[in-house]
C-alpha cells in the first residue's frame, strides 16, 4: 500500500559568482521564485565556483541560477559546470544564468552547459515559468 | 525497495556525496519508497552525537554553527548541519539564507550544509528533519547540527531530535516576564548568551541564572555560556560544554533512555499518519467528509457516532486478529 504523498517543491539556488558587489537583482529574483512557491538557498555575495558547487550538490537543487554582471562568465561558469559534473549533478540541474551577457558569449555558454540565458528586462513571469517546464523530474 | 533505491542506499554508505543529498531529497518530498530508504538505513545509524541550536531570529545562531563547524573540522571530524528555515503559508515558497553565514566552511564537502523549509508541515517537519539525521548518521557524519528558529512549538518538536539541545539569547531580548514564560527555558541543555560583547550582556546571563535556579532535572544542570560568535570568543568553552553533556548523557544512561523515548514517539507519530490515512480512504467509501457532515448538521447523527461507525470495521478487522492471530 502506498502511503506516501509526494510534496515536491521546485529548489533553486541562486548564486552570485566572482567579484561585483551587486546582488539586488540576486534579492529580487529569490523573491519572486519564493512568491511562486519555490524554494530558495541564496547563498550571497562573492562565491567562488568550488563553493556555488558545494551548495548545489548538497542542497540537491532543481535548479541553478547565476547572476553575473563582471564579465567573468566564461571563465567562471565553465568551472561550476565542471564541479557539478565531477559530483553526478550535471545532467539533472537546470543551469540558467541572469545579469549582463554579451550576445557573443551567448551561444559558447550554452554549448558549456548553461539552459537559459536572461538579460536585463526579461519579465520575472517569464524566468519563472521557463523554470517551471523545465525544471528536470526526479 | 526499487532496483534505483538500493542504489542510492548503496551509493550513500559508500560515502557519495551526491547520494547523501538525494536521499534527502526523497525524505522531504515524501517520494514514494522513501520509508524503505530510512528503513535501509537505520542499522548503519547510532554513531553521529546530534545538536539542536535554537534561539529567536537574529540571535546570531547560523554565525555559531558555523564557528561550532569550523572547530569541529579542526578536530578532523565530519560535519553536517540541517538548517530549517520557516515557509510561506500562502505559496509554501522560502528563502532558505543560512547559507550565507557559513563562510568558514564553503567549498568544504565535508560539512555538509542542507536546508530544509517548513512546507507547511507541523508534524511533518520534525519528522523529516529526523529523517535527515538518520540519512547523515548512515553516511558517517560524526557531528550533526540541527538550526531551527525559536518561534513556537514546531521547534520544540525539532529540537527534541538532537542529544544536546542549546538555547541562543541575546542580550536585552526581554525582561524577567519573557524568560518566565514557558517553553524555551524548558529545552535547554546549554544556553549560549550570544554577543556577549554588547552592553546588557551581564545582565542577560544573570537574569538566566536566576531563572534556571531550582530547574534541577536530576543530574544535569544547564549551563551558561557567553560567547561572540563573530570573533569565535567563547567557542572553545562551548565546545567543552557540549562535550560535558555527551558525557552526562553517555554515564547517567540518558542518552540510550532519550534515544528510546524518540523511537517509541516516531513510531506512535508514523501509525498516527498511517492510521489517518486508512480512515481516510474509510470516509472517502462513505461519501466523503462533506456528506458525513451534512447529516451531523441535519442532527440526523452526531460527530461521535459518526467515528464510532467509520472505526468500527477496523476494530472488528483487529478483534478478530486477536481472536485468531493470522500465521507470520
Amino acid at each position: 500500500m502506498s502511503v506516501e504523498e509526494d510534496q515536491r517543491a521546485i529548489r533553486c539556488l541562486v548564486a552570485k559568482v566572482g567579484l561585483d558587489g551587486h546582488d539586488r537583482g540576486a534579492h529580487v529574483i529569490s523573491r519572486a521564485f519564493r512568491d511562486a512557491g519555490f524554494e530558495v538557498i541564496y547563498s550571497g555575495l562573492h562565491n567562488a565556483p568550488d563553493e556555488i558547487v558545494q551548495a548545489a550538490v548538497q542542497e540537491d537543487v532543481d535548479v541553478l541560477g547565476i547572476s553575473i554582471l563582471s564579465g567573468a562568465h566564461n571563465t567562471l561558469v565553465p568551472k561550476i559546470v565542471a564541479g557539478l559534473e565531477e559530483y553526478g549533478a550535471f545532467e539533472d540541474t537546470l543551469i540558467i544564468l541572469g545579469g549582463v551577457i554579451p550576445d557573443k558569449d551567448k551561444e559558447p555558454l550554452q554549448e558549456a552547459g548553461v539552459d537559459a540565458i536572461f538579460g536585463p528586462g526579461t519579465p520575472m513571469s517569464d524566468t519563472i515559468e521557463f523554470v517551471r517546464e523545465n525544471a528536470p523530474e526526479r | 525497495m526499487s532496483g534505483g533505491d538500493t542504489d542510492l542506499v548503496g551509493d550513500l554508505l559508500d560515502g557519495r556525496y551526491r547520494a547523501l543529498a538525494r536521499a534527502i531529497t526523497r525524505i522531504e518530498n515524501r517520494s514514494p519508497g522513501y520509508r524503505d530508504l530510512v528503513a535501509a538505513l537505520h542499522e548503519h545509524t547510532g554513531d553521529a552525537e546530534v545538536i539542536g541550536i535554537t534561539g529567536s531570529p537574529g540571535a546570531g545562531k547560523s554565525t555559531l554553527v558555523d564557528k561550532l563547524a569550523k572547530a569541529y573540522r579542526d578536530e578532523g571530524l565530519t560535519v553536517g548541519v540541517i538548517a530549517v528555515d520557516p515557509s510561506s503559508p500562502y505559496t509554501g515558497g522560502a528563502v532558505l539564507g543560512d547559507r550565507i553565514r557559513m563562510a568558514s566552511t564553503t567549498g568544504d564537502m565535508d560539512t555538509f550544509v542542507r536546508s530544509m523549509s517548513a512546507r507547511g508541515q507541523l508534524g511533518g517537519l520534525s519528522t523529516a528533519t529526523g529523517d535527515a539525521i538518520t540519512a547523515f548518521d548512515a553516511f558517517g557524519i560524526d557531528r550533526i547540527i540541527v538550526e531551527t528558529v525559536g518561534a513556537g512549538q514546531n521547534e520544540v518538536d525539532i529540537v527534541r531530535t538532537a542529544d544536546t539541545v542549546a538555547v541562543l539569547v541575546q542580550p536585552e531580548s526581554g525582561d524577567d516576564i519573557q524568560m518566565l514564560k514557558a517553553g524555551i527555558l524548558e529545552i535547554g541543555d546549554v544556553f549560549v548568551v550570544n554577543k556577549a560583547d554588547m552592553p546588557g550582556a551581564d545582565r542577560t546571563v544573570k537574569q538566566l541564572s536566576e531563572m534556571l535556579e531550582g530547574r534541577d532535572n536530576g543530574e544535569w544542570t544547564p549551563e551558561i555560556v557567553e560567547t561572540v560568535a563573530t570573533s569565535g570568543e567563547g567557542l572553545d568553552a562551548l565546545v567543552e560544554t557540549f562535550a560535558d553533556h555527551r558525557t552526562y548523557l553517555e554515564s547517567s544512561g540518558t542518552l540510550e533512555a532519550k534515544a528510546r523515548t524518540r523511537y517509541a514517539e516516531e513510531v506512535r507519530t508514523l501509525l498516527r499518519e498511517d492510521a489517518g490515512r486508512l480512515l481516510e480512504g474509510e470516509i472517502e467509501r462513505r461519501g466523503g467528509i462533506e456528506e458525513l457532515v451534512d447529516r451531523i448538521v441535519a442532527r440526523e447523527t452526531d460527530p461521535y457516532t459518526v467515528a464510532d461507525e467509520i472505526i468500527e470495521p477496523l476494530a472488528e478487522c483487529l478483534a478478530r486478529e486477536e481472536a485468531e492471530p493470522s500465521p507470520r
